[in-house]
């Protein structure tokens, strides 16, 4: 039975502008996301997956509010920690265990991992694993966009550590002279590996630093999907209009550790039990609920069909192929013979 | 036909490249008004306006960034670097961005850019402003690596960087920009990949890149006064190597040196050494492979130090006569 809608005139925009439809879709996404991981992290553990992987767990909030605002002809720039804006700009999350199981059906062919990887068909250039290596090329994709004459744009994805590189002052500097369609979507989850924001930057927030660049610098609640949307779709408007770049600080946390090697020996039990109470993810639920956007009922098949579609995409990467060794250099080069 | 100096060919190829395509681009530090440091771009500004030959702030590591960003959106980027020795600040971008995304994103994407790297010794302008660093980013998988050496090659190999589909770094020896020669005016490519014969002869094969190739011409002139017939090939491309030439070459004057500017060890030279010690060609070898670099040092700014520290035509003389005489 579907929910009768509550929604107030004086509710928030965003429970306003979006369809219960797209609504009850974007919790869907969040649930992907969590599941995705819960599910690579089981699979890691059993050692179906090597190498290492970043777990975004705890900031679905910021990946899905900020990606709704997106078609598919926008483009992102993602991280190391990437996989909730991979699931959010609208990949298969079948080709994404696929390529964490390094196999060819997967979105890099098994070439990327969970590091580098992209559905460049829907607008995605690629997670990085230099930390700030997509804040220029988010910008010079969004040189593209203008040259084109087209009213997309780049979102790039960044984490509070990226902000202390200098490619991230270079960057916000480019998009902002040449009035760039660029909106930076800061995850600030308090910490660069292990050291915390207090102890890398002299400001408060990593907003502070676009007055340096002439662009607004807005801060939302990374934990409230509602909040970062908000933010993100006056960003995403201003830049279509032809006004330039602006910076999102999406306060947020990652409840899991940096990488599979992290100890937690840098932070308190305290501090991650708090923002455990602060998860996304029920906070959206509670929210649809009370707006009667959704059942308790609907609620719980969302989560259950997520659950599904994450098995099943396991199921499909097991019984993927293995790349051939023989082929080991292709796609270095367009054309082979190089 | 008629002649232009190596920076007016460049020029044109880069005109003649906007001209047939609106995706084509330049980009760089004080090359609109200015003209560029070496005047490469000269008035190109005025004939195609500031969206198409855009100042960009000192950022060498944004610039980079936004080539690599905007060829993955469709646009085909040229990029200058005011002197190749400010590559060390965009590194990141070349080497794990622009070289491997195609790689790292399974095959599903581009980056067809062109960076420009004025490059070499000879100007007076000390250890942060004249070093050969085409080596390095010949190392690197995914990036092609060109050095023409005359206007004519320089023109058609531009133009084949920018067709190119992947990255492809451009050093030009900054002592090249007024050398003159004779260029067809209509576009044309020259191959990437293949190393050209610039001299033939049957003693030994010199195996040059850069302005190297014409201190070697010029001693190859001396040398056949004393009946030491010199084959010179001019490498043209660092990355993808044409060994194929220089093996051929080889197995017919038994001999090989190579003259570079790059710092002797672990430069280009080293690696055809190797190639050709792992080829037929070394059945061939009645001698030692040479290798003529430069030394193990900055380059220095006192100009008669500056002269000693690459290969300089009196020493190439001297060593190739040597390598011919058996006197090693």
């Amino acid at each position: 039975m579907n929910a009768v809608s509550k929604i107030k005139p004086n509710a928030r925009p965003f429970y306003q502008r979006y369809s219960p439809a797209e609504l009850k879709e974007a919790l869907r996404k969040m649930h992907l996301i969590r599941r995705l991981e819960e599910g690579a992290e089981e699979a890691y553990m059993r050692g179906l997956i090597h190498g290492t992987m970043h777990l975004s767990i705890g900031q679905e909030g910021s990946a899905v509010g900020a990606t709704m605002a997106l078609r598919n002809s926008d483009y992102i720039t993602s991280t190391h920690r990437g996989h909730g804006h991979c699931i959010g700009k609208g990949a298969d999350p079948r080709l994404m265990f696929a390529e964490f199981f390094g196999k060819e059906e997967g979105y890099c062919r098994g070439r990327g991992g969970s590091m580098h990887i992209a559905d460049v068909s829907t607008g995605n250039l690629g997670a990085n694993g230099i930390v700030g290596g997509g804040l220029p090329i988010a910008v010079g994709a969004a040189l593209a966009i203008k040259k084109q004459k087209r009213d997309d744009v780049a979102m790039c994805f960044f984490g509070d550590g990226a902000s202390n590189e200098g490619a991230f002052h270079e960057a916000l500097n480019m998009a902002s002279i040449w009035k760039l369609p660029v909106v930076f979507v800061c995850e600030n989850n308090k910490y660069g590996m292990s050291v915390s924001t207090e102890r890398s930057m002299a400001v408060a927030n990593v907003a502070d630093r676009a007055s340096a660049y002439g662009m607004p610098g807005v801060i939302a609640d990374g934990n409230a999907i509602a909040d970062v949307e908000e933010a993100i779709s006056e960003a995403v408007a201003r830049a279509r209009r032809g006004e330039g770049p602006t910076l999102v600080e999406c306060k947020t946390y990652r409840t899991r550790g940096h990488s599979r090697s992290d100890r937690n020996r840098y932070r308190t039990k305290e501090e991650i039990e708090e923002w455990k109470a602060r998860d996304p993810i029920p906070h959206f639920e509670a929210e649809l609920m009370a707006h009667g956007i959704a059942t308790e009922a609907e609620v719980s098949a969302i989560r259950d069909s997520a659950e599904a579609e994450i098995a099943a995409g396991i199921e499909f990467a097991r019984l993927g192929t293995d790349p051939n060794p023989a082929e080991v250099t292709r796609d270095v080069y367009s054309n082979e013979a190089a | 036909m008629r002649e232009l100096t190596y920076a007016q060919a460049i020029q044109e190829a880069l005109a003649q490249a906007m001209d047939a395509d609106p995706s084509v681009f330049l980009m760089g530090e004080d090359i609109g008004v200015y003209g560029g440091a070496f005047q490469v771009t000269g008035d190109l500004v005025h004939r195609y306006g500031e969206d198409r030959v855009m100042d960009a702030p000192i950022s060498e590591l944004g610039q980079a960034g936004v080539a690599v960003g905007a060829a993955l959106a469709g646009c085909k980027p040229v990029l200058e670097f005011q002197f190749s020795d400010f590559a060390t600040l965009a590194m990141e971008q070349i080497v794990n961005q622009a070289a491997k995304l195609r790689f790292m994103l399974g095959g599903k994407v581009n980056v067809p850019l062109v960076m420009r790297f004025p490059a070499g010794s000879g100007t007076g302008a000390a250890a942060q402003h004249s070093q050969s660093l085409d080596a390095w980013l010949a190392h690197v998988p995914g990036l092609k690596v060109i050095q023409p050496s005359t206007p004519a090659d320089v023109k058609g190999m531009l133009l084949a960087a920018i067709d190119d589909p992947d990255p492809v770094m451009v050093f030009e020896h900054k002592l090249l920009y007024k050398m003159k020669g004779e260029v067809p005016e209509e576009p044309y490519r020259i191959a990437i990949g293949k190393a050209h014969v610039a001299r033939e002869g049957r003693d030994v094969t010199v195996v040059a890149t850069s302005i190297m190739v014409h201190k070697s011409l010029e001693a190859a002139q001396i040398l056949a006064a004393e009946d030491i017939d010199v084959e010179v090939i001019d490498l043209r491309t660092l990355r993808p190597i044409d060994t194929a030439t220089i093996i051929e070459s080889v197995k017919k004057t038994s001999r090989l040196a190579c003259v570079y500017e790059g710092v002797k060890t672990l430069g280009i030279g080293s690696e055809i050494s190797a190639r050709i010690a792992e080829s037929e060609a070394f059945d061939y070898l009645d001698a030692p492979i040479l290798r003529l670099g430069g030394v193990e040092s900055p380059i220095p700014y006192n100009p008669e130090l500056e002269k000693a520290a690459v290969p300089q035509v009196p020493g190439i003389v001297e060593a190739l006569r040597n390598l011919v005489r058996g006197r090693m």
